[in-house]
């Protein structure tokens, strides 16, 4: 076997452009297939105007100032806008194409607020313009649900607002103290201080006089005012954010998304690599006619099929880590999880070699056994990296039971669970073990074959 | 070398069909027929390529020398490369010997270290045998070994096989579908066809088996299997 591995070598070292295009093919493809799958999507870009001028932004709530700006801010965190000078321009923006949707501030939303604030349930609710371009419905629908969950997120922060005012508003009326109105402060007396000077003033009338029963009605009204008031203010806290949100993860790792990008980058190298060599190097044997000299005793076929699983988990090996040492210079690779990610790399080095000599051992030369391996690593990543959620559930179970038949998934697994905090690395492994004497077990099936045409 | 009654299936089609003959050592000996005759799977078989069906051989496939039909070595590496790596294979004891030997029996010393993909039709045919050689094997099985060759490589690659027999005592047994090859070069010829052996003797009984007037070996070949229905 070693001199069989020595002769391999030579033939890669002397076929230097074949070498090169395979290593080139691979980072080139998996550098952006990683960072791309991993990269969340790009901001739709939408037209912008607003019609309220710069000096006008701001409305009363209570004591305070709110700078309503302040909250159409948040809906650029997920677009990106093209300011335009006019509504008019805006709904142009999207007719051409040029952007995806526009959404439009009316020039009297402050005024709207203010009136929403000062009247609730009088006045109507302030209203923003969407426009969406309907030529492409997935597009519209994105658009449309970007700026609605922004629009939410612009609503609650102002709800959270107008509620902070409001429980102000509540500690004075049950505590006292200094309200500030337009017409200048005043000093509340508060719930608490009106009963203690009531509870005085009856003290101090004679106890036949009918006065006290009068006062004791309104000490009475006064405790049941201040025992509501107090249950208001976690009320409107409630209010104000009605849903506490609870992130658990109950499958899959924990990793960053750039972790998970190096992971993905790495796994794709290692596929092309490991599956074009050990498929190509094996046909090869049968290109050059040299199959049938070397397994009539020279070589028994169970070793010539572990010599090139060897290669071809070599030299995958090699230039996966290479690509980690040229990412590192971008995304820190942890050093001190490398016999995790160490073995991820070998094992699933090993289980895509396995499965490329598992395809040169049914094919006659390197050119279909290299065609082969294409048509197979395309679909097998593709299939592995749709995410949970984007397809129906029996179409997704059917993708999770095709994806557990090749070794991209759980080497992406393995690579993920060793670069990052994922767990599932034991598991990932064994199952890149199984498959790895799997394929082995199916090329050897197949050579049987082949040896006897 | 002696196999007996060696058949073999695959499916419901006989390849070969009970061929029973054997070789002394210094013979050479041609297995002729037409094409789909069975000679290759007879020579694959006794190489140890495949196992018959049923039947048996008597060499085992380390004590034979097997050049098939197209060279089976490396284009990417060179001449002496592929002796090298082929003898280490072989686990011949000493291989830079056996590759020097080879070199010069080939007459590729100048070449040795030519990449075999650059080196002509002939000369990797010459590589080929060499391989085949290297473990110095009591019996050659060369199957349609000149197919490829111009006149002269073919000359000189049957005066290499020929003193191979000759010097050595080599057993050769080849496949060939140039008649004139094996009336010229083989002491003994096989005629396969359907995968059953229906002669074996030198050409020249071949010719008087037929007794016809000719004394042309290959008419008397094509008689032969025309009379028997090929």
């Amino acid at each position: 076997m070693r001199w069989l591995l020595v002769k391999d070598l030579q033939i890669l070292r002397r076929s230097p452009l074949l070498l090169g295009v395979l290593v080139a093919y691979a980072v080139v493809i998996g550098l952006p297939v990683g960072y791309g799958i991993s990269a969340p999507p790009s901001k739709p870009r939408v037209a912008f105007y607003n019609g309220v001028p710069a000096a006008e932004n701001t409305f009363d709530l209570g004591e305070r100032k709110v700078d309503a700006s302040r909250y159409a801010d948040r809906l650029f965190e997920d677009i990106e806008p093209i300011r335009v000078d006019s509504r008019e321009e805006a709904i142009a923006k999207v007719k051409d194409g040029e952007a995806l949707g526009a959404l439009v501030v009316p020039g009297d939303i402050t005024e709207q607020l203010q009136n929403a604030t000062e009247l609730p349930g009088i006045s109507e609710p302030p209203t923003l313009e969407v426009f969406y371009a309907a030529d492409n419905p997935l597009k519209r629908r994105y658009v449309e649900q970007t700026v609605k969950a922004r629009l939410a997120d612009a609503n609650l922060a102002l709800s959270g607002e107008v509620t902070k005012v409001a429980a102000g508003a509540l500690d004075v009326l049950l505590a006292g103290g200094p309200f500030v109105l337009p017409t200048g402060t005043i000093d509340v007396l508060g719930l608490r201080r009106a009963k203690t000077v009531l509870l005085d003033a009856q003290r101090k009338l004679p106890g036949n006089d009918p006065q006290r029963a009068a006062l004791q009605q309104v000490i009475d009204f006064a405790d049941v005012a201040i025992t509501s008031l107090n249950f208001a203010n976690p009320v409107l806290g409630a209010i104000a954010a009605p849903i506490r949100v609870e992130t658990n993860e109950v499958s899959g790792g924990g990793g960053s998304l750039e972790g998970f990008a190096v992971a993905a980058a790495a796994t794709i190298a290692l596929m092309f690599v490991a599956v074009l060599l050990g498929a190509g190097m094996l046909a090869l044997e049968r290109e050059e006619h040299a199959f049938g000299r070397l397994v009539r005793g020279l070589v028994r076929p169970s070793a010539l099929l572990a010599e090139k699983v060897l290669l071809a988990a070599l030299c995958a090996f090699a230039v996966a880590a290479g690509l980690l040492a040229l990412l590192a210079l971008f995304e820190p690779v942890p050093l001190d999880r490398a016999p995790r990610w160490l073995a991820a790399l070998a094992l699933g080095a090993a289980g895509f070699a396995a499965l490329g000599v598992a395809v040169g051992a049914l094919t006659r030369d390197v050119r279909a056994a290299s065609l082969l391996s294409f048509l197979l690593s395309l679909p097998i990543a593709a299939l592995a990296l749709v995410p949970s959620g984007t397809v129906g559930e029996a179409a997704f179970g059917a993708i999770r039971v095709v994806s557990a038949l090749f070794p991209f998934k759980p080497t992406l697994s393995a690579l993920d669970a060793g670069l990052n905090e994922a767990g599932g690395l034991v598991l990932a492994l064994a199952h890149l073990g199984l498959l790895t004497g799997t394929y082995l077990t199916l090329a050897r099936l197949a050579l049987r074959r082949f040896a006897a045409q | 070398m002696r196999a007996d009654a060696v058949s073999k299936s695959y499916g419901q089609r006989e390849a070969l069909k009970a061929v029973s003959f054997a070789a002394e050592a210094g013979e050479v000996v041609a297995v002729i027929g037409p094409n789909g005759a069975g000679k290759t799977t007879l020579l694959s078989i006794l190489a140890g390529l495949q196992a018959p069906s049923s039947g048996t051989v008597s060499v085992r496939p380390a004590e034979v020398g097997w050049v098939p039909q197209q060279p089976a070595i490396y284009s990417k590496l060179s001449v002496a490369e592929n002796l090298r790596l082929f003898a280490r294979l072989e686990r011949v004891a000493d291989h830079d010997a056996a590759v020097e030997r080879m070199l010069a029996l080939t007459g590729l010393e100048a070449r040795a270290d030519d990449e075999l993909g650059r080196l002509s039709g002939g000369n990797q045919q010459r590589v080929n045998i060499a391989v085949g050689l290297l473990a110095s094997p009591s019996v050659l099985l060369l199957d349609e070994p000149s197919s490829s060759l111009d006149p002269r490589q073919r000359e000189r690659l049957w005066e290499l096989i020929s003193s191979l027999a000759r010097e050595d005592g080599s057993t050769v047994v080849f496949s060939t579908h140039n008649v004139g090859e094996a009336e010229r070069y083989a002491d003994r010829v096989l005629v396969l066809a359907d995968g059953e052996l229906l002669f074996e003797g030198s050409p020249a009984e071949m010719v008087r088996a037929v007794g016809s007037p000719e004394r042309d070996f290959e008419a008397a070949f094509v008689r032969f299997l025309h009379e028997r229905g090929h």
